[in-house]
């Protein structure tokens, strides 16, 4: 079976700086694969090459076997609805309601009926456990609540993978556990979902995959137990030990 | 004492100019509205251009934006309307009026939107576009409701500037509210129908300027 997500040959320079060097990554249907790495390893700008936030400089990323990198403006605003993607800072528009929020790209993107897209709104906050936040505006709402509004927004327009980009890093400590709840749950109905993160725990508990990134290159991937308890290059180990040595 | 109330407060003379005086709010409603309307457009539009990632596009409209803003409105309306029919360019004076001061005020206009559209975080582009808007439904939905409200004050601040501003059309003969205040005053040797002039402009702006004031009052807590 194809791929979910292939990400082949890619290379990201900003400037002279070269981020990415070649990266290598396939995500199959359904899987959970959670990125790693210290920071400037260029995982974020990978996640972001994924529905060309960011344009990548050279290689390929294939979305259901389609190759996004051939697409062009009109086409690439299409193939953006079937990657949802989640930011550190949310990013929730303030000016709308919540409701509007979720409704807004599936009415002006999708072109669904208001109606429709109301309803299918509701059902997308039900599923994040925040139906009854609907007219908030989105100041109303404690961090952990303004991610899962854009959980739900991201997934109200059935996209084919998720793109998760440190979707804690911004939140309280004890509001992080209700977004990582949501994103449990969320793979657990069959999305395809990419993570990058550096909640070790969720990592170990929910990840099918874990992949090492350092310096722009994939250092080393496998599963939580391969790569958490026996990491086979000195990079990961000298990683792990840093950010689980105060544990 | 009793001359000064003749010379200033003259309510007979008032009388008799106020119809005069009418034709010219009217005109000058009718400039404010032209100058006002298409300015607002169009300097959303240089404001867009001017912060346009684009450099050929950014800028030109920023010399342009930078020229008009260093140009004295009255000598740009006096070149206009005086200069440019040397190169045989030549307009009635409401339309000279309305071309140099929507040159003049577009500019004051982008200026204000662009610090608006500057204020707005990049996330708020990435998210929008991350979820398939383009270019075009992002900038109508999520940018610039957004920019605007942030400005809201400053731009209603400018529209007073205008407002104010359309008193120099006098200057060519336009036959605005100070052209007929002034003319009033000239047939009947009298200043009440400036002083009555002075007060239509106050009873217009006071309620803006007052708006403005609480605006950024809002703003501020």
């Amino acid at each position: 079976m194809t791929p979910m997500l292939e990400i082949a040959g890619l290379e990201k320079n900003f400037g002279d700086v070269q981020v990415l060097r070649s990266i290598d990554l396939k995500v199959a249907r359904g899987e959970l694969v959670f990125v790693i790495g210290p920071s400037g390893s260029g995982k974020s700008t990978m996640l972001r090459c994924c529905n060309r936030l960011e344009e990548p400089t050279s290689g390929s990323i294939f979305i259901d076997g389609r190759n996004i990198m051939n697409a062009l403006s009109a086409d690439l605003n299409r193939l953006r609805l079937q990657t949802g993607m989640v930011f550190q800072g949310f990013h929730l528009y303030p000016h709308m309601t919540v409701l509007k929020n979720v409704m807004l790209a599936q009415t002006k993107a999708l072109k669904r009926p208001k109606a429709e897209a109301e309803t299918r709104a509701m059902d997308m906050l039900g599923r994040v456990g925040l139906a009854h936040k609907a007219k908030a505006m989105p100041t109303e709402l404690s961090g952990g609540q303004q991610q899962r509004v854009a959980i739900a927004r991201a997934l109200a327009l059935d996209p084919k993978v998720m793109l998760f980009d440190e979707p804690t890093s911004a939140l309280d400590p004890e509001l992080v556990g209700s977004v990582l709840k949501v994103m449990k749950d969320l793979n657990a109905e069959g999305m395809t979902m990419v993570v990058v993160s550096h909640e070790m725990g969720f990592a170990r508990e929910a990840a099918d995959r874990v992949v090492f990134m350092d310096g722009g290159v994939v250092v080393e991937q496998g599963t939580p137990d391969q790569v958490f308890g026996n990491p086979q290059q000195d990079r990961t180990r000298a990683f792990l030990s840093r950010v689980t040595g105060a544990e | 004492m009793s001359n000064i109330a003749d010379m200033f407060f003259n309510l007979d003379i008032m009388r008799q100019a106020l119809p005069l005086l009418m034709q010219g709010l009217v005109m000058t409603l009718k400039l404010c509205a032209v100058v006002i309307g298409l300015g607002l457009i169009g300097g959303l539009f240089l404001a867009l251009a001017a912060t346009s990632p684009r450099r050929w596009l950014r800028w030109p409209t920023m010399a342009l934006i930078d020229l008009m803003r260093a140009l004295p409105p009255l000598v740009l309306l006096i070149f206009i309307y005086s200069g440019m029919p040397f190169a045989g360019v030549q307009m009635p004076a409401f339309t000279a009026v309305a071309v140099a001061f929507l040159l003049n005020n577009s500019a004051y206009y982008a200026e204000v939107y662009r610090a608006g559209l500057q204020s707005l975080p990049s996330g708020q582009w990435e998210a929008a576009r991350a979820t398939g808007l383009s270019m075009p439904q992002t900038l109508v939905h999520v940018i610039i409701p957004q920019a605007v409200r942030n400005v809201l004050p400053d731009l209603l601040s400018n529209t007073i500037e205008v407002v104010k501003l359309t008193s120099l059309a006098s200057v060519v003969s336009l036959a605005e509210l100070l052209y007929q205040a002034n003319m009033a005053r000239s047939v009947t040797y009298n200043s009440s129908p400036l002083v009555l002039a002075a007060a239509i402009y106050l009873v217009l702006l006071w309620p803006c300027v007052r708006l403005v004031s609480r605006f950024q009052r809002k703003l501020s807590i």
